[in-house]
Order: C-alpha cells, then sequence, then structure tokens
C-alpha cells in the first residue's frame, strides 16, 4: 500500500515546484484539496514522477492546479498522462444546482402557476363532461356500443366492495351524533330529541357525504391510478388505435356505476348511521327500538330523504369525472400518477362540500327544510 | 470455471490472496424464487480489468445474478466474493468497503427523480466522503458529467427532462462517482438507438483503458458483444455453460451458443466488426 496523497513545495531559481507523492485518489486525499485551495505561491512545474497511483479526482486536483496557474506538468506515468487528458477534455462549465430564485419571487410564481392550474383544472373539467355527454349521447344512439360488462364490474367494485367500509364508518357516524347529541341535549332536558338529531342529519347530509368522501378516497383515486397507468403503458393509445374510443370503454362506464350507485351507498349509509344512532339510545337513552323508529316516522320529513337522494349522483358524477380526468391527464413518468391521484381526490372532496353548500341553499329556499 | 476446481473450499481472503488478479468470484450459486430454481451451482470468474459480457435468454437469470454478486439478492446457497471479500453474511463496514470500489448501472438509470443530475453524481461522493468542500465535489460531478458524454447543460436538468440515452449515461456518471474499480452495467445498451450504443459501447471501452476498469456487462446487443467484450459467460441451464472469447465460444458445439451467434443478427454483428476493425487498421496504417 502506498502512501497518501502528499506534495511539496521546492523553491528553485523563482520557478516553484509542487512535487506530488503517494496515492493521489479519492479515498487518500485527506486535506490535499484545501492545502492546494491555499498554495500561497504559483509553480510553474508540477511533478508526478513520485506519484504511485492516481484516479479521476486527483487527475482534477492536478489539472486544476495546472490550469490556474498555467504549469507544466512532468513527470506523468503513461496512464497518468491518459488520465490527465481525459481530465482536461471534460473540464467544462457545468452547472450543479437548479437555478435559484429569490423566496419573494418563487412564492409570487408558485402561487401564479397554482392560479394557472386551477383555471386550466376547472376548463378542462368542463371540456370533459362535455366529451362524456358526447360519448354517451353516442352510445345513446348507438346501443351496442354500450359496455354492460364494464359497467356490472365497476357496480361491483364501486358498490358492492364498498358496502362493508362504509356500512361500518356509518355505523359509527350514528354512534358519535347519537352520543354528542344526547351529552349536549340532555343539559335542556331534551334527550329525546337526540332522533330528531340522528334521523335528519344523517338523511340530509352525513350520509351522502361522508359516503361521497369514502367513495372520493376509494373508487375516484383508483380511477386516476388505473386511467393514469394504462395511460404510462400506452393501453390507451393502443386502444384508439383499433378504434375503441377510450372516453365510451373506460370513462362512461365508471362515471355511470359511480353516479348510479351513489344513491344507494348513501341511503344505505343513512340507513345504518341510523341503527347505529338507535342502539346507542337504546342503551344509553333507554328508548326501546319501537319508540325509535316511531319517532322517527313522526319527526324526518319525506322532503329529507329526497334532498339527500338528489345530491347523490351529482357527487357520483363529480367524483368519478375527476378520477377519470385526473387519470387520464397522466403523461410521462410514474410519479405522475401519484400526483394525479392525489388531486383527484382533493378535487373530489373539493367540489362535493362546495355543491353541497349550494344545495343547502337551494334547498332551503324551496322550502325543503 | 476450472478455476474453482482447483480451490475447492477456499475461504474469502485466502482467495483473494492465491488469485489476486479475480475480481469476482462466484462458486456453487443457487438462487430460488419458491419452486422455480433460476440457478443451480453457477460458477463464475470475472478477472481484474477485463470487460465480461455476460448473455443468456430472457429469463436465464442475468440480472439475478448481478443482483447476487451486488448483495440484492441473498442466494439460496453459494458463495459469492468480490476483491475477496465475502457478499453473503457480511459485515456491514466490511460490505461499505467493497460498495465503494464499485459503480452501479441499473436498466433504467434509477437515478433520483428529486436531484438534479449532476446533484446524483454528488449523492455517493457525499456518501462516503463528508469531509469534500462543496466547491470540489460541484467541479467533480462537473467533469464526471462531461466525462460520461453528457453535454454540459445537462446537469442542472431533472431526470425526468432527458431522453432515455441520456438518462443512461447520467446513470453512467452517477456509477463512476467514487472512481470504482468494478462497474456493473445493466443492458446499457438497451433501449438505444445504433449511434447511440455505438456512442456508448465506445464511452465505455474508452474508460475501461483509462481508468483501468473491470466492467461485469449484461447485454442482449451483439454488437456490444463484438465491439468491447474481452470475454463473454453464457448463462443457460441455470448455469454458465460457457466463458471465453468470441472465437473460443463459436468453437464450441453447443445449440443456444451456436444460434446465438450464428443467427442472422450474430452474422451481422460479425460483419459490422469486422468493417470497423478494417477501418482502425486501415487509418492506422494511413497514419503510420
Amino acid at each position: 500500500m502506498s502512501g497518501p496523497a502528499d506534495f511539496t513545495i521546492e523553491e528553485a531559481e523563482g520557478s516553484p515546484t509542487l512535487r506530488f507523492s503517494g496515492a493521489l485518489i479519492l479515498a487518500r486525499l485527506r486535506d490535499l484539496p484545501h492545502r492546494l485551495e491555499t498554495l500561497g505561491v504559483t509553480p510553474t512545474r508540477l511533478d508526478l514522477s513520485a506519484v504511485d497511483r492516481m484516479d479521476t479526482v486527483g487527475a482534477w486536483l492536478v489539472h486544476r492546479v495546472a490550469r490556474d496557474s498555467d504549469a507544466e506538468v512532468v513527470g506523468a506515468s503513461e496512464d497518468a498522462a491518459r488520465l490527465l487528458e481525459q481530465v482536461g477534455k471534460s473540464d467544462k462549465k457545468v452547472q450543479v444546482h437548479p437555478d435559484h430564485t429569490p423566496p419573494f419571487l418563487r412564492v409570487l410564481g408558485d402561487i401564479g402557476d397554482a392560479t394557472a392550474v386551477a383555471g386550466r383544472t376547472l376548463y378542462g373539467l368542463l371540456g370533459f363532461f362535455g366529451s362524456i355527454l358526447i360519448s354517451t349521447w353516442h352510445i345513446i344512439r348507438h346501443p351496442k356500443r354500450f359496455r354492460g360488462n364494464a359497467v356490472t364490474r365497476q357496480f361491483e367494485v364501486v358498490g358492492v366492495d364498498a358496502l362493508g367500509i362504509i356500512g361500518l364508518m356509518s355505523f359509527l357516524i350514528g354512534i358519535v351524533i347519537a352520543q354528542q347529541g344526547a351529552v349536549q341535549l340532555r343539559q335542556f332536558g331534551a334527550e329525546v330529541f337526540t332522533i330528531n338529531l340522528i334521523g335528519r342529519l344523517t338523511l340530509r347530509e352525513l350520509g351522502v357525504l361522508m359516503t361521497a368522501i369514502m367513495v372520493a378516497g376509494r373508487s375516484g383515486s383508483a380511477f386516476a391510478a388505473q386511467l393514469g397507468s394504462m395511460k404510462l403503458a400506452e393501453e390507451v393509445d393502443a386502444m384508439r388505435t383499433i378504434g375503441v374510443a377510450p372516453m365510451e370503454a373506460l370513462v362512461v362506464p365508471r362515471v355511470l356505476a359511480t353516479t348510479v350507485l351513489m344513491p344507494l351507498l348513501g341511503f344505505y349509509a343513512s340507513l345504518v348511521a341510523m341503527v347505529g344512532g338507535g342502539l346507542l339510545c337504546w342503551i344509553s337513552l333507554d328508548i326501546p327500538p319501537t319508540t325509535y323508529v316511531q319517532r322517527l316516522r313522526e319527526v324526518v320529513p319525506m322532503t329529507d330523504l329526497w334532498v339527500g337522494l338528489v345530491k347523490a349522483p351529482v357527487f357520483g358524477a363529480i367524483i368519478a369525472m375527476a378520477g377519470c380526468y385526473q387519470g387520464m391527464q397522466v403523461e410521462g413518468n410514474a410519479e405522475q400518477v401519484g400526483l394525479r391521484t392525489t388531486a383527484a381526490v382533493v378535487q373530489a372532496i373539493f367540489l362535493v362540500i362546495v355543491i353541497d353548500a349550494f344545495f343547502a341553499v337551494f334547498f332551503s329556499s324551496i322550502g325543503w327544510v | 470455471m476450472k478455476r474453482a476446481n482447483i480451490f475447492s473450499e477456499p475461504t474469502a481472503i485466502e482467495h483473494d490472496r492465491e488469485c489476486p488478479d479475480i475480481a469476482i468470484h462466484v462458486h456453487g450459486l443457487i438462487n430460488r424464487f419458491g419452486e422455480q430454481v433460476v440457478h443451480e451451482g453457477l460458477e463464475l470468474d470475472v478477472r481484474k480489468g477485463e470487460i465480461l459480457g455476460v448473455v443468456g435468454g430472457s429469463g436465464t437469470g442475468k440480472s439475478v445474478l448481478m443482483r447476487s454478486i451486488i448483495g440484492l439478492q441473498t442466494p439460496a446457497e453459494g458463495e459469492v466474493t468480490v476483491f475477496g471479500i465475502s457478499m453473503i453474511g457480511r459485515e456491514e463496514t466490511e460490505a461499505k468497503s467493497v460498495r465503494r470500489r464499485w459503480g452501479v448501472l441499473f436498466q433504467n438509470g434509477a437515478l433520483f427523480s428529486t436531484l438534479t443530475v449532476a446533484e446524483n453524481v454528488e449523492v455517493p461522493l457525499r456518501e462516503y466522503y463528508p469531509r469534500l468542500t462543496e466547491s470540489l465535489l460541484d467541479e467533480i460531478a462537473a467533469y464526471k458529467v462531461v466525462m460520461a458524454g453528457l453535454p454540459a447543460d445537462a446537469g442542472p436538468k431533472y431526470p425526468s427532462e432527458l431522453s432515455g440515452g441520456m438518462r443512461k449515461r447520467a446513470g453512467l456518471a452517477r456509477a463512476l462517482a467514487l472512481d470504482p474499480e468494478l462497474l456493473f452495467l445493466d443492458e446499457p445498451t438497451a433501449g438505444l438507438d445504433p449511434i447511440g450504443a455505438a456512442a456508448f459501447d465506445d464511452l465505455i471501452k474508452g474508460l475501461k483503458h483509462t481508468l483501468g476498469l473491470t466492467v461485469f456487462l449484461i447485454t442482449h446487443d451483439l454488437d456490444t458483444l463484438y465491439a468491447i467484450c474481452d470475454r463473454v459467460a453464457v448463462i443457460a441451464d441455470r448455469k454458465v455453460i460457457a466463458v471465453g472469447t468470441i472465437p473460443e465460444l463459436l468453437a464450441l458445439d453447443h445449440p443456444w451458443i451456436q444460434e446465438y451467434f450464428n443467427g442472422p443478427r450474430g452474422r451481422a454483428a460479425i460483419a459490422s466488426a469486422e468493417r470497423a476493425e478494417a477501418r482502425e487498421t486501415g487509418l492506422g496504417s494511413a497514419e503510420g
């Protein structure tokens, strides 16, 4: 084993010589780069005759000194000379890090980008909605192109497979509403109104809304990921070249299935939540199930059910559209699939809540309160 | 192949002492995935300073062999030593000392997507040599990027902004970051156009010449085999069935080898290799 990289300075008649020795390799450099940078003299000759090993990093250091002080390299072995030549050829100005922008400008830029993206997404979603309508119209005119199997498959994935998790979630939500309601209303001696709270809240709002959030997380993200990876694998392009319209084969079945299933799932969720709430009323408020059901029929107007059922298909369509739209936007690399999936869920939930607010105003102004 | 028989049970250290010219030694390697046996008693030696091409049909376990050697896949049985250090059941510090002596180019580059090309090159340097100054790190990354045949403006680009060929070059720049003695290349020219592939071959040959590299090269590219490989190892029937120069392999009477090298593509590659050789000697005589 040779010694670590080292050098000595020899002053000879006004022309200093750097005499390198040892192994000029990355692993044995130690403080050599620092010493070379703080040299203090401008050498005119670099003597490599005592160097027994050199790698490209060693060659680079020698090359840099030679370049900066315009020194002559002597005593290089054949290998060392070749390395020096190779490194010298590779000496070009290369930017390592991306351009740095000041934080203030970056924030402004980010806000601008985000606004542009939001605008483009809204515009894109509108366009996507339009093309779904066109595809639906095509299918209505040519019913043979309707893909029954695909829709049934989506029914299963979006609806049947979700029954368990949605049921569990709704059951627990029913219990939570009942428990919170009972605690608060007890202060006024009005525990019996807990039943009003459970019945009206679940049917009007929570049943459908929570289901929408669950479906967005479960199926909206799955749509984006499925379509996204199909786009990456060029499956969508292959479909187009074969003559199958991806809108008809992929998007319409998903949107249709989700739109049809959301009211059913929402209704199911409301029922289960009422069962959960009823259970808590029975256990902690001593309201027997028969009284509970009878009371529900008295206090919950039929319009509450309609409110929930009217909203549900709209939510379903929005979730499926956001998922499919983001999936179809995937281009380039796998990282995009992840980003687009996240975007699909966030947009779906955001739009669902915005539209829910509009519905609330709308229903109260038509008197369904 | 024959070497392995001389040392029936060589321990790692003994082996390196007795064969200082062997970079990788694989002995009795067995790899299984469930019921499927990929390697059964595979033997292979890679000599220092050579470019060893590894060929075999699809699914014969070329990549699995590479992963076994670099320690990403623990074999069911067998012995793998790199520079005389056993890669199976080794200590972490020991493994680290071997790891800094090799560079690996994965099939698709495997670049870190959140870092620029030049920052990718700096990653191994930062890991093993934390005392290097920022400016020296940047300079080293810069010349490595250029040395790997990338244009200078590729440095601050992110992997997603690069073409497939450029990504391979960037991966090579990262593999070369620590000035390794041993380079693993997994299908470096797959997916490149013929001009890009030939340029990549030249680059590897040049780097091997300048840096004295040992190269373990998995490839399907017959042109690459003829252009740069010193020896070729053929994997078939879960074993390395032959290792040698291409003429040596051609002399063997194995149906797969004959079909591989004497098929239409094989013959085309021979013809182009001969043309290239003729051109080189022609140039040489003109200059001389």
